[in-house]
């Protein structure tokens, strides 16, 4: 937290406990959905509809087992599984090819560089629709519908142009002392990609992995165009069929299994959450 | 055989930058060789390009008895200690120590005990298991150096090693490495060593020899003695020495069999001792004291002759003062022993004071050329 060193600063005493309140207030705020959500997973129908506070009248995890369960053949143990089976691939090639991209960027010079970096900026401004019907045709003459292949597969080839900016901006604050040290020590480009910049750039794959996973497993639009199998289906898919399934739509199934399906995503980020603060400042390189 | 030899090296960037002009050097084996230079004036890009970091555009560059114009910076036989150490964070001190011998597959029982080698010569047994975060600066400075002890390269780089250290530091470091070079030396380890700075103290403490730069032109290679005391021109003799020297402009003139040095209208008779040297010279010259050889008080066994000034203000140093005078609108400064002050002590800024000057300690530089007209006559 920032807020003692501010006042610190400023030099009022008063001022710190009305701060940290207007914080409190805010967050409160920001959090109230999600806590209403987690609340709601213990109410009835009627309860959730005509209840303004976020307290159940009683803790029941009926909906929670009746959630997990669905109305499909197959548990969210299957669909969880799915998601993961998507989101994994796609990390480790996104992580390569974007490594890899962002240290040629970064660190040669090559013909056309200033142009390719700039068509690879631009691209970032394209909404990603218009390429949904091209890829789509693309992916049907390959007969790689209804396979994870056209969510991971162009991920390999470094389309996540996102995060080789934000590899490459990283990259440039580091100093090629580091480099030049290891050149001289003996590495060829391999090698000082492997022993020194990967190291070097922990903290911004970290974030890379982190917004992967979350962006991944939140995807909606592109396994609903890919996916036909219900057995392939992953979280997000999944959910929105528990709304569809029934006639009388159980809320608080949905919601108990919304709660469920947002762990993942807030378990990875606090756990990568000190590589984020843990950055340049531990580099080796001093003045 | 370290030796290390540079024939009309060229450095001409894409923009067209021309920073390097035809340098030829030699580097005798073994030999401590300071670059030393203002900013800018391509000491580094030099350094750079016998690592091997920056390319050569023309000329020619050896090694021992081989070409390494075109090799890559491994192969040169070469270890660099850079400015800001450049330790791998990531790695301990001993990891940074043995990286360069992992990668050449040395075997592990000779990674071990030259990593212990190093780390003894240089005190730091207790930090080998420390990351490079948590070191002093004069501690991480030692592991870069260890760093290029431990690959017994043939030639070592330096590229200002010391400049990121307080004061104290420095001049401990610069003790230090001195030693280490006549230690490996001793020992029959090649250490060949090139050391860049642009501390002038730093260059007439360290080195053996000194290659003065300017824009990409050595200027002088010499002993820091003979540099001291006979510098090829003016730029050299402002650069070595602190205070730098007194160099102002004046007019050489020849009175019946004199030589007099007229510095706005004061008259200074050239020694006989130096009147041979500048025999036949007239006109406007650059006239250099070093401000050591100026005085308060006339010596008894020099030759000195009196000069007249105003007095600015005084530095005091301890143990000596140096004291900034005008003689006409000429600023010149004269470095006195604390205790030979006598009546300055009393004196104010304004006030007037005759300084005595030795003559036969003076320098005569060209007007135009600076060169340096005692060694050059024309």
């Amino acid at each position: 937290m920032s807020s003692p060193s501010l006042a610190d600063s400023d030099g009022t005493a008063a001022t710190p406990w009305l701060r940290y309140l207007a914080l409190t207030v805010v967050a409160l705020v920001m959090l109230y959905p999600l806590f209403w959500l987690v609340g709601a997973s213990f109410k009835s129908n009627r309860e959730i509809f005509t209840e303004v506070g976020f307290w159940p009248s009683r803790f029941d995890f009926g909906a929670y087992a009746k959630g997990w369960k669905t109305s499909t053949e197959y548990t969210f143990a299957t669909y969880f599984l799915n998601s993961f089976l998507i989101t994994i691939p796609r990390i480790i090639v996104t992580v390569i090819s974007c490594v890899f991209v962002a240290y040629a960027f970064a660190r040669f010079e090559f013909w056309g560089k200033k142009l390719l970096f700039s068509i690879m900026v631009g691209t970032m401004m394209l909404p990603l629709i218009v390429l949904r019907l091209p890829q789509y045709l693309v992916f049907r003459d390959l007969g790689w519908l209804d396979s994870y292949l056209p969510l991971i597969v162009p991920s390999a080839f470094a389309t996540d142009t996102f995060f080789i900016f934000m590899l490459v901006q990283f990259l440039r604050g580091i100093p090629r002392d580091m480099e030049e040290a290891a050149q001289i020590d003996g590495c060829n480009a391999l090698q000082l990609l492997w022993h020194i910049i990967v190291p070097l750039l922990k903290p911004a794959i970290v974030s890379v992995i982190v917004f992967q996973f979350i962006w991944t497993m939140n995807d909606f639009m592109g396994p609903l165009i890919y996916l036909a199998s219900v057995e392939k289906y992953p979280v997000s898919l999944a959910l929105k069929m528990s709304i569809g399934a029934t006639e009388e739509v159980e809320w608080a199934n949905v919601i108990a299994i919304s709660v469920v399906a947002l762990i993942p995503s807030v378990a990875v980020f606090f756990a990568a959450q000190r590589h984020f603060i843990e950055g340049a400042t531990s580099s080796g390189v001093k003045g | 055989m370290a030796r290390l030899s540079l024939k009309t090296i060229e450095k001409v960037y894409p923009n067209g930058f021309k920073a390097v002009h035809g340098v030829d050097l030699e580097v005798r084996d073994g030999e401590f060789m300071v670059f030393v230079g203002p900013s800018g004036c391509a000491k580094s890009t030099l350094l750079r390009m016998v690592a091997g970091l920056e390319s050569i555009t023309s000329g020619e560059m050896f090694i021992g008895d081989k070409q390494v114009n075109q090799l890559a910076p491994k192969q040169r036989g070469i270890a660099m200690v850079f400015q800001n150490y450049a330790l791998y964070p990531h790695m301990t001190v001993f990891e940074n120590l043995a990286f360069g011998l992992k990668l050449a597959k040395t075997p592990k029982a000779e990674v071990e005990q030259r990593v212990r080698h190093a780390a003894t010569l240089l005190e730091m047994e207790h930090l080998l298991d420390r990351y490079p975060k948590q070191l002093s600066g004069g501690q991480a400075q030692r592991v870069a150096v260890g760093r290029a002890i431990v690959k017994k390269p043939e030639v070592f780089l330096f590229d200002e090693p010391l400049s990121n250290l307080d004061a104290k530091l420095r001049a401990a470091m610069r003790v230090r490495l001195t030693e280490l070079h006549r230690t490996l030396r001793d020992s029959g380890q090649a250490a060949t060593v090139i050391y860049v700075t642009h501390d002038q103290v730093e260059a007439m403490t360290m080195g053996e020899r000194i290659c003065v730069l300017k824009d990409g032109v050595i200027q002088q290679v010499d002993t820091p003695t003979m540099l001291y005391e006979h510098p090829a021109n003016a730029f050299v003799a402002s650069f070595i020495g602190s205070p730098e020297m007194n160099i102002v402009q004046a007019e050489l003139k020849n009175e019946t069999g004199e030589l007099v040095i007229l510095l706005e209208g004061q008259r200074l008779t050239v020694s006989a001792a130096k009147r041979a040297v500048f025999a036949g010279q007239q006109g406007a010259v650059k006239f250099g004291m070093r401000p050591e050889h100026i005085s308060a008080n006339p010596r008894i066994e020099g030759d000195t002759v009196p000069l007249h000034g105003t007095l600015r203000f005084m530095e005091y140093m301890g143990s000596e003062v140096f004291v900034h005078f005008n003689a006409g609108s000429l600023p010149l400064v004269a470095r006195l022993a604390a205790d030979q002050l006598q009546d300055l002590q009393s004196k104010t800024r304004g006030d007037a004071h005759t300084f005595h000057v030795q003559m036969q300690r003076c320098h005569l530089f060209d007007a135009t050329t600076g060169l340096n007209l005692s060694r050059h006559p024309s």
